[in-house]
């Protein structure tokens, strides 16, 4: 033995972190006044959110005249924003120009469609594929008859009626759902060694990836009914719905393409030693594993698409924006200093609502799948 | 207890230089502390390592040793007791850690090569811009570890086009062209194929033959045999069991070095 | 049972049907004819639908009078103009407002970005929120709260808004001064450039030597003392001018101005440095701040915006001086200094030989209108402002991405060699940053431009405004106007992408 050995005689007993490491004090220490240029940086935040944050809470509650407050009450001086505007024109913003004795009916809508999507979004819920089926096949069906009329004793409702955020909501909702299946076709077209098609859904996913939505939905608007024999007449909102999927679909389908990239040359050669034909490879083997790579970007495209649905506006279609912003311009009894700035908050909520709901959901799915970028 | 018979190269090794100083203390860890939040990692560290100590740490998995040498070049911060390297107590100020860490390399388990710079540009990056070296000695000491870990043909290549254990020497490589008086190894072999370990041990092997204080923290016991001079192991954070290696694996006192060394020895 | 040889002969027959090459070769035929017939569909029923409307095709317009106004433009636009100078205007309308677009988005992303994974609680609490309020609201709705609710509820032109400098806003938008250089003034701008690739070689030189030789030049050093002596001066008097005429009005400000400047700019030069230095810091910190919080905070005495304005400039200083004290000797610092004063000393120099002059016009408002000036008109402000604020949430989100792509070990690795903050940045974690925030952030910059054209639905007159809305109602010729916008879009992508492919093949990391 030598004097280097050493062996401890009693295990030494965890301890909690001596005060001056935990607690809220050196919480703040570490994460507010680190250094001193970090102090400045605080205090600079700090000083920050005392000028940003009182004038806007001002602005959105406490000076804000609530929703049974009048016209007067907004047009005075100091008065912050106008709800009472917002909710006397409520149902122009959901509904648009739809029968007030209807509205029932795009309320079952909204309701039978949160009833199936709700169950579908929660992962423990069963009955996943009869419950994708029922929303996606059976409730277009069902809402497209309840919406426009005409049968069962219905009274027919063009769609012109429609407005607000029931067409954001349809449009979107279009959108993201019919663009699934085509950006998948897509992206598998530009996969295939059949070089025209490959060719083909190249050149139309970088056109459409290239040019704004704008132009696409211009096309579809104007130039859709030239395309058409003479004498057809297609329906302004089918005509928006066009645009939006086409342009989705192009953006799903460079998406998805990622996920088919992902996927390692074994799996592929796997499912072609099995001798399954090429559809049954792509649908039993290699989709399946693709698509649960790609849900987030498909959560993400469809964020964006909710967006954009705002601009079918320039279109001339009546959505929320559209009616938020013809009411701002036009209400003319509810005329003030902040009832544009009212109705575009709004707007805004409304949207930044359903956004950040999706962007939420898919980093839930995200962590759920482990699909997700990690370190 | 079994014994370690696992040799790692075949040749004597060479003692000659391999002195442990009687005086000159290169680190001093006291009564040292560590927590993460509310969890105490390090738990009273005593550690007095002499010059020209070679010392490998043992122990199981969680067990803190690579906290404890990444405590020894501030990349973590400890929260109470002392560490001294060189003489420079480790404290918040920015000056003394930059003083250590010229002083101390430090070897990863995942190298932690620079991908964008090609080998050469990896070795001479520090000396260049920490030491203030001109380039074309940098380059020529960066040529001369190279060839010690031998590897000099692959200057201008860049990290990604070399193996494992190609890379583990370009690292120990980038840390000697600092001219360090201490090297910390963290677990330097075990993202590597056995084949390949071989030739990062030889490394170290020499390095200790030229006497470089170095600490690593290991699972190669036929290294620690070899090479160390003092084997340590630790378990929840804190220093169980310390000997010569010789004494260490055939004769482990306490009863949790004694398990540990039944299960890795078989 | 007989054994069969294994060669090309023997493999098992497939009938004609299904063989897989004739089959693909059937599909693809069978696809093409259907597209050709689809196509033909579309010629005929457009054909048929233009005749019926009276309307004429061809791309023979672009030479006709085009005969409408524009309400913005870069280049000379009448009435009398041709289609395709509406063309040329949309397109140079849609690059400025990109342009300034992405200049301002890629400042404002960045800054948050990082702001974003920062160690201070408030700041990346602040970005993060700033993040996800932005991005997750539709562009159009932004730039119509910009349009609609801010800048068009502007007080009227005789009520307008004056800002600093001359400037004025209303409800016609933003009117600045107009800078109007002379013929002198043009040596100025030769000078600015010249000085700017001077100090460009002056500062690649000296980084070349301290790599070569290991500290930068003798003839760098010295002069680099004495030019950051003469910064130090110049911002130090600048300073202490603003701080003594406002906040101590004292008789002779400037005289006092310029002995303690020129004692704080000697004092830098001494072993003194650091506290010369820390005074500098206070004294422009403390000017800043003070006009800041005194902007943000009018309703607080000044007395207490001047105390917390000192407090902070204090810290700062503080900061400064253990800066300064632990800094590197003089020749293993970069000659920052010297650069400045050329870049800005040069110039002035010039301009002050030359005898050039900078007038500025003025806008005046007169009557009923402001004359003279520069307007920018509220619905490029609009767009301007909302593009930018709304894709630099998106490039924030890029750069955060970025950086955290870099493994931690890399800056433990860089640590662990020594390296100091500045340099770890520098050298190690930037570079590979960079390569993975570039193409997405190309992407952004793509979307940007992409975006601009929702200007048509404020009235900027950018590319689909001008070429999609107005060309298409006086020419008729919807689907050539919808032709030209989608190619010149379809150009953008086409010369980013080849950038990128360019950029990504050459800053690839070598893998096995
Ligand atoms: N950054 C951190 N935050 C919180 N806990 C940590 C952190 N790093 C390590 N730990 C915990 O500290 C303990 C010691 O970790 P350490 O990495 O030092 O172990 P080790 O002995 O090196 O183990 P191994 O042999 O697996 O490398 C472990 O329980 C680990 O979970
Ligand atoms: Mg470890």
């Amino acid at each position: 033995m030598t004097d280097i050995t050493y062996v401890r005689p009693s295990l030494v007993e965890a301890r909690p972190a001596p005060r001056s490491t935990t607690g809220v004090l050196a919480w703040l220490q570490k994460n507010l006044f680190a250094t001193p240029t970090d102090a400045v940086l605080t205090l600079f935040g700090a000083l920050f959110l005392l000028w940003a944050v009182p004038p806007l809470v001002n602005f959105v509650f406490i000076n804000a005249v609530g929703i049974n407050g009048t016209v007067e009450e907004c047009r005075v001086e100091t008065a912050g924003a106008c709800w009472a505007y917002v909710w006397s024109e409520m149902e122009f913003f959901i509904y648009g120009f739809y029968d007030m004795s209807e509205l029932w009916r795009p309320n079952i809508v909204f309701a039978l469609g949160a009833a199936l999507l709700i169950p579908l979004l929660i992962p423990k819920v069963p009955f996943k594929r009869t419950n994708a089926l029922l929303l996606l096949i059976v409730f277009p069906v069902i809402s497209y008859y309840l919406l426009a009329g005409g049968v069962f004793g219905l009274k027919p409702m063009p769609t012109e009626k429609w407005g607000g955020l029931l067409v954001t909501l349809i449009i979107s909702a279009v959108g993201i759902i019919v663009s699934f299946p085509l950006g998948i076709i897509l992206a598998l077209g530009r996969q295939s060694k059949m070089p025209v098609i490959k060719m083909l859904c190249i050149g139309f996913i970088e056109l459409v990836r290239a040019v704004p939505l704008i132009t696409i939905l211009f096309m579809a608007s104007i130039m859709l009914p030239l395309f058409m024999p003479q004498g057809t007449t297609v329906d302004k909102l089918l005509r928006a719905l066009v645009g939006v999927t086409l342009f989705s679909a192009a953006y799903v389908a460079e998406i998805v393409r990622g996920g088919l990239q992902a996927i390692p040359r074994g799996q592929y050669e796997a499912a072609a030693s099995l001798g399954l034909s090429y559809w049954k490879q792509m649908y039993f083997i290699i989709l399946p594993q693709a698509l649960k790579h790609v849900i987030p970007g498909i959560v993400n495209n469809a964020i964006a698409l909710f967006k954009d649905t705002s601009l079918v506006y320039i279109v001339g279609m009546k959505d929320l924006l559209e009616a938020v912003k013809t009411k701002n311009d036009t209400a003319l009894e509810w005329q003030s200093g902040n009832t544009a700035t009212t109705g575009y908050l709004f707007a805004a909520a409304v949207f930044w609502m359903f956004c950040f709901s999706m962007s939420r959901y898919s980093m839930f799915m995200e962590r759920r799948l482990n699909t997700g970028y990690k370190r | 207890m079994s014994q370690v018979s696992e040799t790692i190269v075949e040749r004597e090794i060479d003692t000659s230089h391999m002195q442990v100083s009687k005086t000159e203390v290169a680190i001093d860890v006291i009564n040292m502390h560590k927590w993460y939040g509310d969890f105490h990692v390090l738990r009273d560290i005593n550690l007095r390592v002499m010059k020209g100590e070679r010392i490998v740490i043992a122990g199981p998995s969680g067990s803190g040793k690579s906290t404890l040498i990444r405590c020894i070049n501030r990349l973590e911060e400890h929260q109470e007791g002392q560490i001294i390297v060189n003489g420079t107590e480790l404290t918040a100020d920015l000056k003394r850690i930059d003083e250590v860490r010229r002083e101390v390399g430090m070897v990863f388990q995942h190298f932690n090569l620079f991908p964008h710079l090609t080998i050469l540009q990896n070795l001479t990056l520090a000396p260049i811009w920490v030491r203030g070296i001109p380039k074309a000695e940098a380059e020529a000491t960066a040529m001369h570890y190279l060839e010690r870990v031998k590897i000099p043909e692959q200057a201008n290549k860049f990290p990604g086009q070399l193996s494992g254990g190609q890379q583990q020497r370009v690292a120990i490589a980038r840390s000697l062209c600092m001219q360090p008086r201490i090297m910390l190894f963290d677990e330097p072999t075990s993202a590597l194929d056995p084949e390949m370990v071989k030739e990062v041990l030889e490394v170290m092997i020499s390095l200790a033959e030229e006497g470089m204080t170095m600490i690593c923290v290991t699972h190669e016991m036929g290294f620690a045999r070899q090479v160390a001079n003092r084997v340590i192991f630790m378990d929840q954070g804190q220093i169980i069991e310390q000997n010569e290696p010789e004494e260490f694996f055939s004769n482990p006192q306490h009863e949790r070095t004694k398990l540990f060394l039944s299960q890795i020895l078989h | 049972m007989t054994t069969r040889e294994m060669g090309h002969d023997a493999a098992p027959r497939v009938s004609f049907f299904n063989d897989p090459v004739i089959r693909g070769i059937i599909y693809q035929v069978v696809v093409a004819v259907i597209l050709i017939g689809f196509i033909f569909w579309i010629v005929g029923n457009t054909a048929a639908n233009l005749a019926a409307q009276n309307k004429t095709n061809g791309f023979d317009f672009l030479w006709k009078t085009a005969g409408f106004d524009i309400s913005f433009a870069l280049l000379p636009w009448s009435r009398a103009s041709y289609y395709w100078e509406a063309l040329l205007v949309g397109i140079t309308n849609t690059l400025l407002v990109a342009f300034i677009g992405i200049v301002f988005a890629t400042m404002l992303g960045f800054t948050i970005g990082v702001a974003r994974l920062s160690s201070n609680f408030i700041v990346a609490r602040l970005a993060a929120v700033y993040i996800e309020t932005i991005r997750n609201i539709p562009l159009l709705l932004q730039l119509f709260f910009w349009y609609f609710a801010v800048l068009k509820t502007m007080p009227a032109v005789r009520q307008s808004i004056a800002l600093p400098f001359d400037s004025f806003i209303n409800q016609r938008g933003i009117m600045v001064p107009r800078p109007t250089p002379d013929q002198e003034f043009g040596w100025v701008m030769v000078a600015i450039v010249v000085a700017l690739i001077v100090a460009g070689v002056i500062g690649g030189w000296a980084a070349r030597i301290r790599t070569r030789t290991g500290r930068y030049p003798v003839q760098i050093v010295w002069p680099g003392k004495l030019a950051d002596a003469v910064v130090t001066f110049l911002v130090a008097f600048v300073a202490l001018v603003v701080l003594l005429g406002v906040v101590f009005p004292i008789a002779s400000f400037v005289p006092v101005s310029a002995i303690v400047a020129a004692a704080v700019a000697l004092g830098s030069l001494t072993r003194y440095a650091a506290i010369a230095k820390a005074a500098l810091t206070f004294f422009v910190a403390f000017v800043l701040c003070n006009a800041l919080l005194g902007f943000m905070f009018s309703w607080v005495p000044s007395l207490m915006v001047s105390l917390i304005s000192a407090l902070i400039a204090l810290v700062l200083g503080q900061v400064v001086y253990s800066n300064t004290a632990n800094r590197p000797p003089s020749d293993a610092r970069f000659p920052l200094a010297l650069l400045v004063l050329i870049i800005v000393g040069v110039p002035a120099l010039v301009y002050w030989l030359t005898g050039a002059t900078l007038a500025f016009e003025v806008p005046v408002l007169e009557r009923f209108n402001f004359k003279g000036g520069l307007q920018l008109p509220p619905e490029f402000v609009a767009l301007a402002f909302g593009l930018t604020i709304y894709t630099a949430s998106f490039i924030a989100e890029t750069v955060r991405a970025g950086i955290q792509a870099v493994n931690r070990g890399q800056t433990e690795a860089a640590q662990s060699l020594g390296l100091k903050d500045g340099d770890r940045l520098r050298l190690v974690i930037v570079p590979q940053a960079m390569r993975v925030i570039i193409p997405p952030l190309t992407s952004q910059y793509l979307n940007l431009t992409k975006n601009s054209s929702l200007g048509a639905a404020i009235g900027y007159p950018e590319l689909f405004n001008v070429f999609g809305g107005t060309s298409i109602s006086q020419s008729g010729r919807a689907i050539e106007c919808m032709a030209i916008i989608m190619v010149v879009y379809l150009t953008f992508s086409l010369i980013t992408s080849a950038i990128m492919n360019w950029y990504n093949a050459r800053v690839r990391l070598v893998e096995r």
